[in-house]
């Protein structure tokens, strides 16, 4: 259980998910419980069969090489919460040792 | 016995008019902050990737010409992590199944062709630019940052190399080499500068007893002569850790250019995961066989064939071939010339002469001239047939690379015609010798070498367009009678 | 003027110059301000954008190119729409305004329709109650302490309670019809790939798609003919062109055979459920002439997982854009960048979305994906494969679409597993990539009871077909719940 924490707040750090200690509790448990569950998938032989990555069977899906308008900078920027200079604007991103 | 075992990473934007996924113009050298932008590109909730069917092909130009085997089934797959330049959060890229693997590139080093080995080619988009604001400019001393995404989905080709450079020089020699190729190819160009060729390195060292070492990448070089320094100074720095008996870590290096040396780069602990998995949203590639045959069609020559072919057939140095092949243009440029003008050795040099110290001055990219060969080569005859000379031809290239306007025209309607005539001549002769008592008595007095200054005198009456010879001539004449 | 049940009601009202849109347009929104304070179906009811959306049909015609002409929808939240608030039920999208039409709006604002508002979801259509909404759940209309279902709970409320004649919701596992099944109306989610995803909120990429709700199977004909079809702008999108999806409406299914899957009939089935569902079975066999076979799905007790490893690891990524930068909630307080990201996506996102991005991200990770994602789309391929097998013998496979009947407003919200287990019925659907329907069924202890009709890929017009029949005998398509007393 103690070692299922440490995963989560892990994983949670690559999710970039900030977790309160109560979630952390809340969460493990139920985590585990759910990939306990999971673990019925490992019943299945699926030794010779291939991963389904995409429904129909579709191939070389593309466009040609034209330009079409790119939209207003202001509609890109309207639903930023911080700009400067017409660009969106990040605190520092190299923490304080 | 320590040699450097050298792979690079090479990614270069390629020549597409718009995104990798979406129809944004990717024209943004110049273009103010976030307006070649579209919600796809800025990851806006909703959005879909299509492909730029012409980045495919330009891949895949490019693989067919490195002697690269074109994968069968082909696909995307997302690189996960958090990024501001990043704004979806993943990458679209190529994980285990790339456009491309193997192949090679050729280059020379010291007169001796060189191969390096290539792991694979694979497409991307690239990232949006930060611009770090604050106390420096760096990222380490920035309080905040400024995201652009201009060039948030321009197409990127990812190009792995093996191990196989065993030289600092021989990297920079490769990638000056590979970027030739992909501007013949115009598939990239190629411009370390503006950001359009990027380079990251990873080096080590093996012992002689063939054991490879622990490797470092080195990220953060902007031009080939960095590349090199980069390198050389890794190179130093892990053989005296060896040579010491210490370990050499292996991490990511920054090459510091103000410092000139590679430093840790800070904060970066572990390596990052990128749960890559297949794009969901782009089905796979299967290129057919008629595309590659179209597309084989397409490619030209190599830089380096066709050097060889100059030095084998025309014996062209080794310096002169490489000029003229520096650029695709140049080199069919000198081919249509000497379609119409037979002199070999003297096209050559009118080439890697004249007109490269034309470029040379106005900072200008062959390709970038107004220049037809029979304009060329016609400037080339009337030096030969003394109409001019060597001076005024040079003259008048770079007042019709200026206005383009046609050779024959410039010299007429300036009037720079050799003088030959002669009764004209020995009047300027005459004239000069009056003006000039001291040079004229000191030539008499034995110094030969004033009549070099006379003659520079009459030039400069002449306007230049008076034979050299027959000048000095006529003045040893005219002096002899003093006598 | 009594209930307006149907499109073609509207219309004939509209060519007999009987009525106005403006007027069909007040007729819902009085219904939207008498009931919705009871059941929350909307998040967005915006009188400006509405008498602007009237303005632009007004113009139009009522003719063939406008099937739609003058008939008000409304649109689950996760479905942008150009300048009207679109939140996925998020704290973390709450005052986002999109540039943009999703292109299932596009068209059916090019039919004429009338985007009436904007429906409550479970956040980012995560979870089959509409409790993991930030902005409140959805009440089942039918039993005010119950769940209607979810995640397209709005959606579904909107149209069993008469606050709008049609409406869309999305179904990745079941978000359309188990909360069609739960509030006794229509719900179809189509095969993958018909209708466009773009300016859908991705949840789930090779799950996802839009699909419609109604009262009556016409309707739900004639908005599926609007919406499907190819678009460039989604990669995923079918090139293969569309049928008429009226046409075969009206038409026998004698002879039929119709898959019955012990897997899904047996355990798990709540009594309540399999008492009602009976009588439909028998109703299929006896009154419509078709033949119920008896079929084997053995891989569906493996769905779940597999459903839920391989959307959580896509969920996952598909969430990442939610960074505080570029659109969305951000805590302005936070000094650097990681602090910024982790401290506004922990504040902005509910728990649900929270626990379902760390199993994905989990299922992804180094040393784990082969055992989970991996493993999971393999998986996959098997369900598929067992689907394609049964429809070689049947024209139709058929199943309760939920094997419980609604249940109470926090009654499963503690337990994800036990709410996970909701959707087993619908999930291997989504898993194939196949078509399926969920028609009102019958009633027990007056709550709503739902069939599924599965078919094969692009199988719509049979799936309509056999829904037409059904609903000739079985109709419910103007009963509406009682919420007069309250």
């Amino acid at each position: 259980m103690k070692d299922f924490i440490q995963q989560l707040k892990k994983t949670a750090h690559l999710a970039r998910l900030n977790l309160t200690e109560e979630e952390v509790e809340i969460y493990s448990k139920q985590l585990e419980d759910i990939l306990n569950y999971f673990q019925k998938l490992q019943e299945l032989d699926t030794s010779n069969v291939e991963p389904m990555a995409h429904v129909l069977p579709l191939n070389n899906i593309w466009r040609e090489d034209e330009i079409k308008e790119s939209m207003d900078q202001e509609l890109i920027l309207m639903n930023a919460p911080e700009v400067e200079n017409n660009c969106f604007k990040v605190p520092k991103i190299v923490k304080e040792d | 016995m320590y040699i450097p075992v050298i792979g690079l990473e090479v990614h270069a934007q390629l020549l597409t008019k718009s995104k990798m996924f979406c129809s944004c113009s990717t024209d943004h050298e110049n273009a103010p902050p976030n307006t070649l932008v579209c919600p796809v590109c800025m990851g806006m909730p909703g959005v879909l990737p299509v492909v730029n069917k012409k980045a495919v092909e330009l891949v895949i130009r490019t693989a067919l010409a490195l002697n690269c085997e074109i994968s069968g089934f082909s696909k995307f797959d997302r690189k996960n992590y958090f990024y501001p330049d990043l704004p979806k959060g993943y990458q679209i890229s190529q994980y285990d199944l790339p456009l491309a693997k193997g192949g090679y590139v050729e280059f020379e080093v010291d007169g001796e062709i060189k191969r390096v080995r290539l792991k694979r080619i694979h497409l991307e988009e690239d990232t949006g630019k930060l611009l770090h604001m604050g106390e420096g400019d760096r990222l380490a001393e920035a309080e905040y940052s400024l995201v652009d995404l201009n060039r948030c989905g321009i197409p990127l080709m990812e190009l792995v190399t093996e191990p196989d450079i065993r030289s600092a020089k021989e990297a920079r020699l490769f990638l000056q080499e590979l970027r030739t190729i992909l501007r013949y190819l115009e598939v990239s160009s190629g411009d370390m500068e503006k950001g359009s060729l990027r380079c990251d390195a990873n080096i080590s060292i093996m012992t002689e007893d063939g054991v490879f070492g622990t490797r470092t990448e080195i990220k953060n070089v902007n031009s080939f002569y960095s590349l090199e320094k980069a390198l050389e100074y890794e190179i130093e720095r892990q053989i005296n850790l060896l040579k010491e008996g210490k370990e050499v870590i292996q991490e990511t290096r920054h090459w510091d250019e103000k410092k000139q040396i590679t430093v840790t780069l800070r904060g970066k602990e572990e390596a990052e995961d990128y749960r890559y998995f297949p794009e969901p949203d782009i089905p796979p590639l299967i290129i057919p066989k008629e595309l590659l045959e179209e597309i084989k069609k397409t490619i030209p020559p190599l830089p380096l064939q066709r050097k060889l072919y100059l030095q084998k057939n025309y014996s062209l140095t080794s310096k002169e071939a490489e000029i003229i092949t520096s650029e695709k243009e140049l080199c069919d440029f000198f081919d249509k010339c000497l379609e119409l003008y037979k002199n070999v050795k003297n096209l050559s040099n009118w080439i890697t002469v004249e007109l490269m110290s034309y470029l040379n001055d106005q900072k200008l990219n062959f390709k970038d001239l107004k220049i037809e060969p029979k304009d060329f080569v016609r400037i080339i005859e009337m030096v030969d047939k003394n109409e001019i000379t060597r001076p005024v031809g040079k003259e008048i290239l770079r007042k019709y690379l200026d206005t383009n306007e046609s050779p024959e025209k410039i010299v007429e309607r300036e009037g720079l015609k050799t003088v030959s005539d002669l009764e004209f001549l020995k009047d300027v002769v005459k004239k000069v010798i009056d003006g000039n008592e001291k040079a004229v008595s000191d030539y008499m007095k034995g110094k030969k070498n004033v009549i070099n200054f006379l003659v520079g005198q009459v030039m400069k009456e002449t306007k230049g367009r008076a034979s050299l010879d027959l000048v000095k001539s006529l003045l040893e004449e005219e002096l002899d009678k003093m006598k | 003027m009594g209930e307006l049940n149907s499109i073609k009601e509207i219309h004939d009202l509209y060519r007999k110059k009987e009525i106005t849109i403006r007027e069909v347009v007040d007729y819902f929104l009085k219904k939207i301000k008498k009931f919705d304070p009871l059941v929350h179906a909307f998040l967005k009811v915006d009188e400006d954008y509405i008498n602007r959306e009237i303005e632009r049909v007004e113009k139009l015609d009522l003719n063939d190119k406008y099937p739609l002409y003058g008939i008000p929808i409304a649109i689950k939240d996760n479905i942008l729409t150009k300048d009207l608030t679109t939140t996925c039920a998020s704290k973390i999208l709450e005052n986002f305004i999109p540039p943009y039409d999703a292109e299932v709006i596009r068209r059916l604002k090019e039919k004429g329709a009338i985007i009436i508002g904007k429906t409550n979801l479970d956040e980012f259509a995560m979870g089959s109650s509409t409790e993991n909404s930030a902005f409140g759940p959805t009440r089942n209309p039918w039993d005010l302490e119950r769940v209607p279902g979810g995640s397209s709970g709005g959606s579904a409320v909107a149209v069993a309670v008469g606050e709008s004649l049609l409406s869309l919701g999305s179904d990745t596992g079941g978000s359309i019809r188990q909360p069609a099944s739960f509030t006794g109306v229509l719900g179809l989610k189509p095969t993958y790939g018909l209708v466009s995803r773009y300016g859908l909120v991705a949840f789930a990429s090779s799950l996802d798609q839009i699909g419609p709700f109604a009262r009556k199977v016409e309707d739900l004909a004639i908005i599926l003919q609007s919406i499907a079809g190819y678009d460039p702008k989604d990669s995923t999108s079918s090139p293969n062109p569309i049928p008429n999806y009226l046409e075969l409406l009206g038409k026998s299914i004698k002879g039929w055979k119709i898959g019955v899957p012990k897997e899904m009939w047996e355990k798990g089935v709540s009594e309540e459920v399999l008492n009602v569902l009976k009588e439909s079975l028998n109703i299929l066999e006896r009154d419509l002439g078709a033949k119920l076979i008896e079929i084997s799905l053995p891989s569906m007790e493996y769905a779940l997982p597999t459903y839920y490893l391989i959307a959580t690891s896509e969920a996952s990524s598909n969430l990442a854009r939610y960074d505080g930068i570029h659109y969305g909630y951000r805590n302005k307080e936070q000094k650097d960048l990681i602090s910024l990201y982790k401290v506004s996506r922990g504040e902005g996102f509910g728990s649900e979305v929270k626990r379902r991005i760390i199993l994905g991200t989990y299922a992804l990770s180094a040393g784990y994906y082969d055992a989970y994602y991996l493993k999971a789309a393999k998986v996959r391929t098997i369900i598929r494969k067992e689907f394609e097998s049964a429809f070689k013998n049947v024209d139709i496979i058929i199943s309760p679409t939920s094997p419980i009947l609604p249940f109470k407003l926090g009654e499963k919200i503690e337990d994800p597993l036990q709410m996970y287990l909701c959707d087993i019925m619908t999930i291997p659907v989504n898993l194939a990539g196949i078509p399926a329907i969920s028609v009102p069924a019958g009633f027990k202890d007056n709550l709503p009871v739902g069939l599924q009709f599965m078919g094969p890929f692009f199988s719509e017009d049979k799936l309509l077909q056999i829904s037409y029949a059904f609903q000739k005998i079985v109709d419910f398509s103007e009963k509406y719940p009682n919420l007069e007393m309250r």
